[in-house]
């Protein structure tokens, strides 16, 4: 952690407003120019129970949640049962403080709300002198008292952002602002009111012992502070789908919900289904008869979509499937995250899995491989899949607007029009040889290798059958051998063409960081990346030569990008949120050797990786797999040989 | 200009247009009820007006499930259960192609029993046919959802101790707009029964009785059956939900003890398709989706306009 960042944690029970609170003083500090980076820690609760969100920001380029964290607003859970310490759940009304302390950092600033934590619970906490120990700097505060006294008990996390300006110096123009954009009348006086005035109480009778400040910085761009899910649906909104269905599951409803909100007003449709088995074969059938078409779930949601799944495999019907991966197995941790369930999305279904899967690394990456996700899918014929976790699809960071000024992409790929099918072949039926052997050949390489262009129901001359059974040109069902491996051997070669047309065409999804030359690497996928990325940066600095290469391209796997890395370092550690190495064992499966040089950071107890988890598994590597300095709940596995 | 021609497309239709040019005769069992839905079909569309390519039949897993590979129209054969779900959204995304989903009792009242209950529900302008044999044919005979109770097969030796599905009840309270029941031994009430379900503005349930000669051996072949229209012998509003729950209990009842009634249980002259209503509160164009990805002019929106909202 340096010195010019704020990480500012406001914790509090579900229920009490700390997501709303948090999103309008993340685009404050957005506003007064600096990047924000934002994580989220959650319970699978209504109301009540251990709930915070931290907010980084700082004026460089911040990529991950950072190390521990500097000031903590706890608010008080107003929901919290059971307050005793021998109770399953230990004293719930205490932990908006007592579950923070750990990770705030030597000079930490706390600031807790004495009108909701009890002030006989909290000298149990021995605070005082932790404080000391540590060089926190305590500033016990009524807020539910402030807010009582201008408006209602709610108001005091405005209260509670109030007295954080204060204590950061902050200029509140940023703040009004916001809260003149979300409320107005009475509401948006009486929060006024409590927000001027408690922090000209807090400056003016406030004995500031503390020496952290707000950071300062500006920007060239003007920002927008978005979530990986929203840059996921906003990707299929550009990509010009227009259909989605889902049933509820968290963490995946969030690209649900907004796709939802906005597709009417665009004039498309969202379908809330029965069940997850449902909504991916609503996908299968809004594509079959001209939409572009996604759905999606959470790991136990997305096992149910394992059926229509394979029918728009073996149908070719094109469809865009996201997971948002939570911490497994069944429902496991349902707001924690984890990066378990990338060899369920790989291969679930039966028969040879034929699909395409990216796991985006960064909100950027969401946004492009949603893109790309769907251009595959609809110009290849085939199931592309987003893998992304709890952690990418809830946290916010800045992205300049300008990045999503850009053409949309409503193409519907390899589909023909009427003219076109009166040209195509038919069979002696009259029906449209739908699944050519050879459709290259058929239509002089127009288009994609190994694709055989489809008609919709509706248009003249289109007719055929789609079926999940094995099929001829036609679409009928066959189990001739010669018919079956022609098809087979087709649609595998449609795998090989995109992965030559992702190699050769398009800008790698890989992103690679630190110094070409480096001797050691750090190997990671999906939403670790950030906090690798921080780690290589920390490393060198430190005078380790490090490089690292997240990968996004799971299927078909980036063979020739992955072993030219790999062959130039001495050792790769891979760094991912699971207890089996997946990612690993997928490397080693694809690449058919290297099982000498990796070793494994795992991570699997909810929380995702802080860049100091990373350094310390990096030196725990290079010291020859010595794990005494790793955190308990950090797990290093050494290199299992060839 | 549609990029859809087959849609609406105004010319007389010859039925023969619904027979395969290639392999004419579907492989069923010789006697099998089947070939009398796949019969009462190729009457009904071309006097509905349907033509073989605006139409789309949807089916599931099973012998039900080859109809369209014997009916010339544009197919989809979908995986066991799930004919509804993938048909129902072909409708949104193309409301003037006619669809018509199809599957057994074992397909549409037991594994995918849960999207009859909520395709009902929701009212889409559609025909779905079940193929009810009271057996799993093409496994060879299992007990099925609607096998009576004691049926004896291999995988329930000592007798069925489950209460047969009650087809037409659970159709009903699911919300169908529309329900019927036909048999396979009565072709022109059945030709008749699915012009109307294909004409009527909502989710059109039939229950088709389709005997199976090879292993439901002990069953009835659904003769003589009784058309509760014309019958003296019962008198029923058909658009009233209470008389007709009350006609379908006993048609459940009394086809275990022998007697086939048939003929229309429910309509509604109201309905309002799920389509109609979802365009009615905004949340559906009222020009087809599909449509859009051919109209090389329209303006599609971006997500560069919603940012307003992060900044």
């Amino acid at each position: 952690m340096t010195d010019d960042e704020l990480i500012w944690r406001v914790s509090g029970g579900s229920g009490d407003g700390i997501d709303s609170t948090s999103q309008n003083f993340a685009k404050a500090l957005m506003r007064s120019g600096l990047n924000i980076f934002t994580h989220r820690h959650y319970p699978s609760r209504i109301r009540g129970g251990h709930t915070y969100v931290e907010i980084r920001a700082s004026e460089d380029d911040i990529r991950s949640r950072g190390d521990g964290y500097n000031f903590l607003l706890a608010l008080g859970d107003s929901f919290a049962r059971n307050p005793k310490e021998d109770a399953y759940y230990g004293n719930e009304e205490l932990k908006p403080l007592s579950e923070n302390l750990d990770d705030l950092r030597e000079g930490g600033v706390v600031v807790y709300d004495t009108g909701l934590l009890d002030e006989e619970d909290v000298a149990e906490l021995d605070l005082e002198a932790r404080a000391e120990e540590n060089d926190w700097h305590l500033y016990p505060m009524d807020l539910r008292e402030i807010a009582k006294e201008h408006g209602r008990e709610v108001m005091r996390n405005t209260a509670g952002v109030a007295a954080t300006a204060a204590l950061l110096d902050m200029d509140l123009q940023h703040i009004k602002e916001i809260m003149g954009e979300a409320m107005s009348g009475d509401l948006l006086d009486a929060n006024v009111t409590i927000l001027e005035d408690t922090y000209e109480d807090v400056k003016e009778n406030t004995e500031m012992t503390h020496d952290l400040r707000a950071p300062s910085g500006s920007y060239d761009s003007e920002q927008a502070l978005l979530s990986g899910s929203n840059a996921i649906a906003y990707g299929a909104i550009d990509a010009g789908c227009r259909f989605i269905a889902g049933y509820p599951m968290t963490p995946w409803t969030d690209v649900f919900t907004i796709m939802s909100q906005n597709l009417p007003e665009m004039g498309g449709i969202s379908e809330q289904v029965e069940d997850e088995i449902a909504a991916a074969a609503l996908a299968v059938g809004a594509s079959h008869n001209g939409a572009k078409a996604m759905s999606g779930s959470s790991g136990g949601g997305f096992a149910l979509m394992s059926e229509p799944l394979g029918l728009a495999e073996q149908t070719e019907t094109p469809i865009v499937l996201v997971e948002a991966m939570r911490a497994g197995p069944s429902t496991g941790m349902p707001t924690k995250p984890e990066q378990a369930d990338l060899e369920h999305v790989l291969y679930t279904s039966q028969g040879d899995s034929q699909r395409v899967v990216f796991a985006p690394g960064n909100i950027r990456e969401a946004y492009e491989q949603t893109r790309m996700a769907f251009k595959i899918a609809y110009d290849y014929q085939i199931p592309a899949i987003l893998v992304y976790d709890q952690k990418l699809g809830g946290e916010n960071t800045n992205v300049d607007v300008e990045f999503f000024d850009r053409d949309p992409a409503p193409d519907l790929g390899s589909t023909l029009s009427e003219e076109e099918l009166r040209e195509a072949a038919h069979d002696d039926s009259g029906k449209f040889q739908r699944f050519q052997h050879d459709p290259e050949g058929a239509y002089d390489d127009q288009f994609k290798e190994g694709v055989s262009p489809r008609s919709l129901p509706g248009q003249q001359g289109g007719r055929y059958l789609a079926s999940g059974n094995e099929h001829n040109a036609s679409g009928h069902i066959s189990e001739d051998p010669d018919n079956r491996v022609a098809q087979m051997d087709r649609r595998k070669r449609k795998k090989e063409a995109i992965r030559e047309e992702l190699d050769t065409e398009h800008d790698t999804q890989q992103t690679y960081f630190g110094p070409d030359e480096a001797e050691y690497g750090i190997l990671t996928w999906g939403s670790s990346q950030g906090a690798v990325k921080e780690a290589v940066d920390r490393l060198n600095a430190q005078g380790h030569s490090v490089k690292a290469l997240s990968v996004s391209d799971m299927m078909p796997y980036p063979v020739d990008e992955v072993t030219a890395w790999l062959e130039s370092v001495d050792e790769a550690m891979v760094v991912e949120m699971n207890a089996s190495a997946q990612f690993r064992g997928l490397t080693q499966k694809e690449l058919g050797r290297f099982g000498d040089k990796l070793t494994s950071l795992l991570k699997y107890n909810g929380n995702p990786f802080e860049p100091a988890e990373v350094v310390e598994g990096f030196e725990a590597n290079i010291n020859g797999g010595s794990t005494e300095d790793l955190q308990a709940q950090v797990r290093f596995e050494p290199a299992a040989g060839d | 200009m549609s990029a859809f021609n087959a849609v609406d497309e105004e010319r007389e239709i010859d039925r023969d247009e619904y027979t395969p040019g290639i392999e004419p005769q579907p492989t069923w069992c010789p006697g099998c009820g089947d070939f009398g839905v796949l019969k009462a079909l190729k009457q009904a569309l071309p006097e509905a007006g349907k033509t073989p390519e605006e139409t789309l039949c949807v089916t599931g897993i099973g012998c039900s499930g080859k109809l369209n590979s014997y009916l010339d129209t544009y197919g989809f054969h979908t995986i066991h259960g799930r004919s509804l779900p993938v048909a129902r959204a072909a409708k949104l995304a193309n409301p003037g192609v006619e669809v018509i989903a199809a599957g057994g009792d074992g397909d549409g009242y037991g594994i995918g029993g849960n999207h009859t209950m909520h395709t009902a529900r929701e009212n889409h302008d559609m025909t779905y046919i079940v193929f009810n044999n009271e057996i799993f044919g093409l496994t060879k005979g299992q007990t099925s959802p609607t096998s009576p109770k004691g049926h004896k097969s291999k995988t329930q030796p000592h007798g069925n101790t489950k209460t047969p599905i009650r087809p037409l009840s659970l159709a009903l309270t699911s919300g169908a707009t529309y329900v019927a029941r036909t048999a396979a031994v009565n072709p022109n009430q059945a030709k008749e029964i699915i012009k109307e379900a294909i004409e009527h503005d909502g989710f059109a349930h039939i229950d088709f009785l389709t005997q199976c000669p090879t292993w439901n051996k002990d069953a009835r072949q659904y003769v003589p059956y009784i058309d509760v229209q014309e019958s003296d012998d019962y008198d029923f509003d058909t658009g009233s939900r209470r008389e007709a729950q009350e006609m379908m209990t006993e048609t459940e009842e009394k086809l275990y003890e022998g007697e086939v009634l048939t003929g229309r249980y429910y309509v509604d002259e109201d309905s309002v398709s799920y389509q109609q209503q979802k365009q009615d509160i905004g949340e559906m164009p009222t020009e087809p989706l599909a449509e859009r990805y051919f109209d090389d002019d329209y303006d599609w929106e971006r997500s560069y306009d919603l940012l307003d909202r992060h900044k």
